[in-house]
């Protein structure tokens, strides 16, 4: 587990994009954790309604004159925490399901993959507001319901990487040494699609961050709390475009798209580690250009045995 | 053939799960749902409005499989109960108002978001590190960090309220009369546009970055080389050899996208008051109109599920290896 880690580490530390994203992600959690304790509240009145920004609120206020800054940086926590919190459950959950169908194969397999299969055709979002709304609103029913409706994909993708793992001389080895089904699942065959995993749940929090602020914008999650989604619902509830108060809904948007960007920018560098022929077609530019030529239009052929490093 | 029909099985199979589901969904929350809904409706409800509800959800004292076999005896006849927010219309007249918008507007900005889109992955991936492949993939996926509805309440200030360019609300104005004139049409597209260019912006990238993907990795492949070395032209290879070969991963996921793209579109409306199915959501979370919200969910999943089927039986003529 330590050497896929390590793995994944190093590849995201090489790839520019995944840098900036870590960056970017880095700066929201610092956000999240100092941010509330140097704002104001952020449910108090503190001035005239819909003040656009300026000196004193440097994003405004909203309809009910409080601070849109102390609104955004706040709604920062609960947002990130759902992502991080889905994402995790989300790979847990498809990692169970993925790894035990492709492991054991034949009728699991069959019952498990049915199973996901039905699970990734059935539409995400309606299921997700039909459960959250019998469900007590809050963060926690929110997590509950985007795990409940968004493992299937994960499961999918582990399951097929275990499928081509699973005849493998090091699995075989293993199964000869007389180790257990669940020690094989869990110490060889994860850690050998570290990359793969961890881009699925980074993948996952990117859509449960987007998914919850879609929920608490229709009025699914808890009003009374400060979250990026609550203050969606609260600028179009105080009829933020009949008056043209931008500034109440734009500030948390951009944070949302700068989160889920920096996000995604993370994915690149794994994705280069997944399939090894985007990195190789870099190297190769950089070859040509130490050699003094210039790539032209052509595709050069890789062979798959050098495409691998 | 077969392989058509296995599908539809599997479809048939995935229908019943969520007919199910939405059996069993409100009885296996916390507390019974009866109680939940009373509960919320106290006094803003008349007796007989109550008393319908209990009956569309089948909320007798008869064991669990009685009131399945009910439920199911309803369904078949299109009975979905009645509706709270727009008592006495039953669920189903309510829900068929929305359904055609809904898809008329997803169903647009989709395929023309998976046109486009393939057609720009193609494109980068042929010319890798140029002009098209250096600038549009991060600005596109940019933009398809901004959750859909959020891109729509900015596209509607800047363009509708702002500069005015577009209507800000509805499928068509409020002054014409619904019919396959001309000028009705015209309007609907004048309606739409603005709707429907937020969610194709917003899916653009994902389609232009998994074409783009694919087709690196057909472009490195054999028979490219062999086309090559064939002297076939360039643009031949481009789209005769590697695009046709690199589409059928961005087909299947078509249909997977489909739900997504739907969910998310449902949101767009809400910011538009589109009369679609997320318009009646948002009514039937508001008035907590649980009967609705669970017939929209319904007809939106067999509807994914169909359009699902129609992906698969596209992808067995584009793909002989499956036939």
């Amino acid at each position: 587990m330590r050497a896929g880690a390590a793995l994944v580490a190093s590849a995201l530390g090489r790839s520019g994009p995944a840098r900036v994203g870590a960056g970017l992600l880095f700066f929201f959690v610092l956000v999240a954790l100092v941010g509330p304790l140097l704002v104001a509240d952020p449910t108090e009145m503190l001035a005239r309604p819909l003040l656009p920004p300026g000196a004193d609120h440097w994003f405004g206020t909203t309809g009910q004159g409080q601070d849109v800054l102390a609104q955004t940086v706040v709604g920062t926590r609960m947002s990130l925490f759902v992502g991080l919190a889905t994402g995790l459950l989300v790979t847990a959950l498809g990692a169970l399901v993925g790894v035990t169908a492709g492991y054991f194969g034949g009728r699991v397999d069959d019952a498990l993959s049915l199973l996901v299969n039905v699970f990734l055709v059935l539409p995400g979002l309606p299921l997700a507001i039909v459960l959250a709304a019998w469900l007590p609103p809050g963060p926690l029913s929110i997590v509950a319901v985007l795990t409940l409706t968004g493992w299937a994909w994960t499961a999918r993708v582990l399951r097929a990487q275990t499928l081509s793992l699973r005849h493998k001389d090091f699995v075989a080895a293993a199964v000869v040494s007389g180790e257990g089904h669940a020690r094989i699942m869990l110490r060889e065959i994860l850690p050998n699609m570290t990359s793969l995993w961890v881009s699925c749940a980074v993948g996952t929090a990117t859509y449960a961050i987007g998914a919850s602020v879609g929920l608490e914008f229709l009025g699914l999650g808890d009003v009374s709390r400060v979250t990026w989604g609550t203050n969606l619902y609260w600028a179009t509830n105080d009829a933020a475009l009949l008056t043209g108060s931008w500034w109440t809904f734009v500030p948390t948007g951009l944070c949302l798209a700068l989160v889920g960007f920096g996000l995604t920018l993370l994915n690149y560098g794994l994705d280069e580690l997944t399939n090894p022929r985007l990195g190789v077609d870099r190297a190769w530019r950089r070859a040509l250009k130490a050699a003094g030529r210039t790539p032209g239009d052509s595709t050069p052929y890789l062979p798959p045995a050098e495409g691998g490093r | 053939m077969a392989f058509a029909l296995r599908r539809l099985v599997f479809y048939l199979v995935a229908a019943w799960f969520a007919i199910t589901l939405n059996f069993a969904i409100p009885r296996m929350m916390p507390g019974d749902p009866a109680t939940t809904i009373f509960a919320r409706f106290q006094g803003r409800l008349a007796p007989e409005a109550l008393d319908a509800l209990k009956a569309s959800f089948g909320l007798t004292d008869a064991p669990l499989l009685t009131q399945y076999g009910t439920y199911l005896g309803h369904l078949f006849t299109g009975d979905l109960g009645l509706s709270v927010a727009y008592f006495p219309s039953p669920v189903s007249e309510v829900i068929g108002t929305g359904l055609g918008w809904t898809l008329l507007l997803a169903g647009t900005a989709v395929c023309f978001s998976f046109a486009l889109g393939t057609l720009l992955g193609v494109l980068a991936a042929w010319r890798r590190g140029g002009r098209l492949d250096a600038i549009l993939p991060p600005i596109l996926s940019f933009l398809g960090a901004f959750p859909y509805f959020w891109l729509a309440m900015a596209a509607l200030w800047l363009f509708g309220y702002t500069l005015g360019w577009f209507p800000v609300r509805h499928a068509y104005g409020s002054d014409l009369e619904p019919g396959w004139d001309l000028t009705f049409l015209v309007d609907v597209v004048r309606h739409g546009l603005l709707p429907a260019s937020t969610i194709v912006l917003v899916t653009l990238g994902g389609w232009m970055l998994s074409m783009r993907n694919t087709m690196l990795g057909v472009l490195g492949g054999e028979s490219i080389l062999y086309a090559r070395a064939r002297g076939l032209a360039p643009r031949t290879i481009m789209w005769r050899y590697a695009a046709r070969n690199a589409l059928l991963p961005s087909v299947t996921s078509f249909g997977m996208a489909l739900g997504f793209v739907l969910g998310g579109s449902l949101l767009t409306e809400i910011v538009f008051a589109y009369p679609g199915q997320g318009y009646l959501l948002l009514q039937a979370v508001r008035t907590q109109d649980y009967p609705l919200m669970q017939g929209i969910f319904l007809a939106i999943t067999l509807a994914v599920l169909a359009a699902n089927w129609i992906v698969d039986v596209v992808t067995m003529m584009l793909d002989p290896r499956i036939r």
